[in-house]
């Protein structure tokens, strides 16, 4: 098992490597050369010269190229040109909103796509096997920023039942010292402010999750589906064994295998939904500054961020793979 | 008086298959034999014949869909077709245990071995953690699996197909059960083992008493083992009687074929085998005369103009209407 993750964790290298490469040609590849791309079409030569010699940019491209992955590695990518702060404080910042953000999307599609999974299978043909199917058909048809502009709308404009924006209610007086609100008011003593984070995270985490949501009752289901016409299930009724223990030893745990990996990808693809999430309920995360470096183009940003969101993906599934490895027997061995 | 009572008796037990846009299939038709307390009985006949239903029919494991199942099956005197589940469920396991044909399919891959031998004893016995699992390693040392305490914390896909199969035969045998019901339980097993499995199911059947339903295809499996032989045809019984006559003087052409297809001991090496011609799917409906008339060489016009009936003399039962007689045995 250690050789195994510590030969996924080298693959990391490679993958790095790689994209570094990609993201380095593709910045230097711009119209114009990355700081007329920055400045904009009517910056003056100046303006320009003044930012090339700032970011180095008139050195030698292997020179560049150098200095940029020496300082990745310290976790150095430079200063944000937006808000001149180093790109490291904004990551900081940014990724324990984003990761408790995707955690509660999370929970919310895993607590309700596996139930629902498998009951729509076990009522295979019934309305709520119908509502399911159809349900997760129209979950990933439609766009998670219109979900999340009707959600907000509905249920915090109309109906008031949710804050509209933001992690906290800026009046509350809360400390912050890990970044993650909920945590955070647990650890500070302060169980309001953990209220409010949470009420703060339910309708974001619903426009989130709804993608995996969907995704995973549907895998759910078709797995259970399989599941119960297999030998050792039969075998299980053979024994007279009561229908929760084969529910739960026998259908479930091999049902989920493959849901454990679909779980896997949606939690690396959450990254590209939260763009938009955090957008619409200006919830202050990594999607959110992505996105306003995008339209700023704020390239120290991307380079760094896309990076990092690289690397966590391939960690998130390297754990996908470990737990895979720790219900399929199978996997172990080989 | 009590040891004459059948301990199965199934009656007139039909199965039909219906399918949305698809034909009815009727799996099982008519099928009535008895299983005394202790007694072996075996089921044979090509695949597609209806044995594996017949038996599933039994243990109430059909899927509840597109199925109808008539008749009835009474165990020691309730009928297990009308019994509520929950009663079934007590039963099965403890008084009827099933072992199925392929051991690789039919254990979780997911689960270690010893867990799927205690479940049983959990579920029946009220048996709970270390003497739970020293109970199973006994029962896994007792079907021949050696070391069993190590090969308790295994997975299915860790053991042989042989050791599979000896774990299945375990798990069965957990709860002492009355009666034992191995469909096919050497099929997908290596020739060498076969032999081994089979020895191992009449050894255990005659130390704990249990009554056995064997199915099989081969009747040269069923030939050290079963006291009575039903063999099956279409979804019907054909031919029914003890073991020594049926090897002996064979009376249905079909019974006959399939005798003449397997390999005797006393033949000379190399005698040529005969299969019996055609295919199992090569068959008349049983209401408009014999199943079995598109492969016979016994056949007569009045095979296909009615279903032969299922005539009892002499201890035996015999659905033909035109027998074979002592000379035609030995050509069979
Ligand atoms: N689930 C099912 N649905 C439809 N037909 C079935 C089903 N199971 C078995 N049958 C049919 O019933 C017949 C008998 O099958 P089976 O009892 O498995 O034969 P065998 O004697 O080889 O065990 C076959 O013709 C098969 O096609
Ligand atoms: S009834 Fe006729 S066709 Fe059927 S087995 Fe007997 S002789 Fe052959
Ligand atoms: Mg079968």
């Amino acid at each position: 098992m250690l050789k195994f993750v510590v030969r996924r964790l080298l693959l990391l290298v490679p993958i790095l490597f790689g994209l570094s490469v990609l993201l380095f040609v593709w910045l230097r590849a711009l119209p114009g050369g990355p700081a007329q791309a920055l400045l904009g079409e009517r910056a003056t030569a100046e303006s320009v010269a003044r930012i090339e010699s700032l970011y180095g940019l008139n050195d030698a491209w292997y020179v560049q190229y150098w200095k940029f992955v020496s300082a990745a590695v310290q976790l150095d990518f430079g200063n944000s040109a937006r808000t001149n702060r180093p790109v490291a404080e904004e990551m900081a910042r940014t990724f324990p909103a984003t990761f408790e953000l995707a955690v509660a999307a999370l929970i919310f599609a895993i607590g309700i796509g596996i139930p629902l999974g498998y009951f729509a299978a076990r009522k295979y043909g019934s309305w709520l096997d119908n509502l399911s199917v159809s349900g997760s058909l129209l979950g990933v048809a439609v766009p998670v920023f219109f979900l999340a502009y009707i959600l907000k709308y509905v249920f915090s404009v109309q109906l008031g039942w949710f804050p509209t924006q933001g992690r906290q209610d800026p009046r509350m007086d809360a400390d912050h010292p890990t970044g993650l609100y909920v945590l955070d008011g647990l650890i500070t003593g302060n169980p309001e402010a953990s209220w409010d984070a949470i009420m703060h995270l339910v309708l974001p985490a619903i426009a989130l999750g709804a993608i995996p949501l969907a995704v995973i009752v549907r895998i759910t289901r078709a797995s259970v589906l399989d599941v119960v016409h297999e030998d050792y299930v039969r075998t299980a009724e053979a024994k007279g064994l009561w229908e929760r223990t084969i529910t739960r030893r026998h259908v479930l745990r091999n049902a989920l295998l493959p849901v454990v990996t679909v779980i896997g990808l949606q939690a690396g693809l959450l990254f590209s939904g939260a763009i938009l999430t955090e957008t619409v309920f200006a919830f202050d995360g990594v999607g959110r500054f992505i996105a306003e470096a995008i339209s700023n183009r704020d390239y120290a940003v991307l380079q760094g961020f896309i990076l990092v969101i690289a690397a966590i993906y391939v960690i998130v599934n390297l754990l996908v793979d470990v737990s895979y490895g720790l219900i399929d027997p199978r996997v172990r061995v080989r | 008086m009590t040891s004459t009572e059948p301990l199965l008796d199934v009656r007139d037990l039909s199965v039909t298959f219906t399918r949305k846009g698809g034909p009815t299939v009727r799996a099982v038709d008519g099928v009535s034999f008895t299983v005394r307390p202790g007694e072996t009985v075996s089921l044979v006949g090509e695949s597609g014949s209806g044995k594996s239903v017949t038996s599933l029919a039994v243990m109430g494991l059909l899927p509840r869909r597109g199925v109808q199942v008539g008749g009835q099956v009474l165990f020691d005197g309730d009928d297990l077709l009308t019994l509520p589940r929950d009663r079934l469920r007590d039963i099965r396991g403890r008084d009827i245990a099933m072992v199925f044909q392929d051991p690789m399919s039919s254990l979780n891959p997911v689960v270690p071995i010893g867990v799927q031998v205690t479940e049983v004893l959990e579920r029946h016995q009220d048996l709970h953690g270390e003497k739970a699992r020293a109970a199973a390693a006994d029962l896994l040392a007792r079907v021949g699996i050696p070391d069993p305490t190590r090969r308790l914390k295994e997975y299915p896909h860790q053991l042989s197909g042989g050791m599979r199969q000896r774990a299945l035969i375990a798990m069965a045998l957990a709860c002492q059960p009355r009666l034992l019901i191995a469909d096919e339980p050497t099929t997908a097993l290596d020739v060498t083992i076969q032999a081994q499995i089979i020895e191992l199911l009449k050894e255990l059947v005659q130390d704990t008493g249990a009554a056995l339903v064997l199915i099989t295809h081969d009747l040269g499996i069923v030939a050290g083992l079963c006291d009575t032989v039903h063999v099956m045809y279409s979804g019907r019984v054909v031919e029914s009687a003890g073991r020594r006559e049926l090897f002996a003087r064979p009376r249905h052409p079909y019974t006959g074929g399939l005798l003449g297809s397997v390999p005797r001991l006393d033949a000379p090496r190399g005698a040529p085998l005969h299969p019996i011609p055609g295919s199992p799917t090569d068959v008349l409906r049983w209401d408009r005369g014999c199943a079995f008339a598109p492969r016979c060489q016994n056949r007569v016009d009045a095979c296909t103009e009615g279903p032969p009936p299922l005539e009892s003399y002499a201890g035996r039962s015999l659905r033909c209407l035109n027998p074979l007689t002592e000379s035609e045995e030995v050509s069979a």
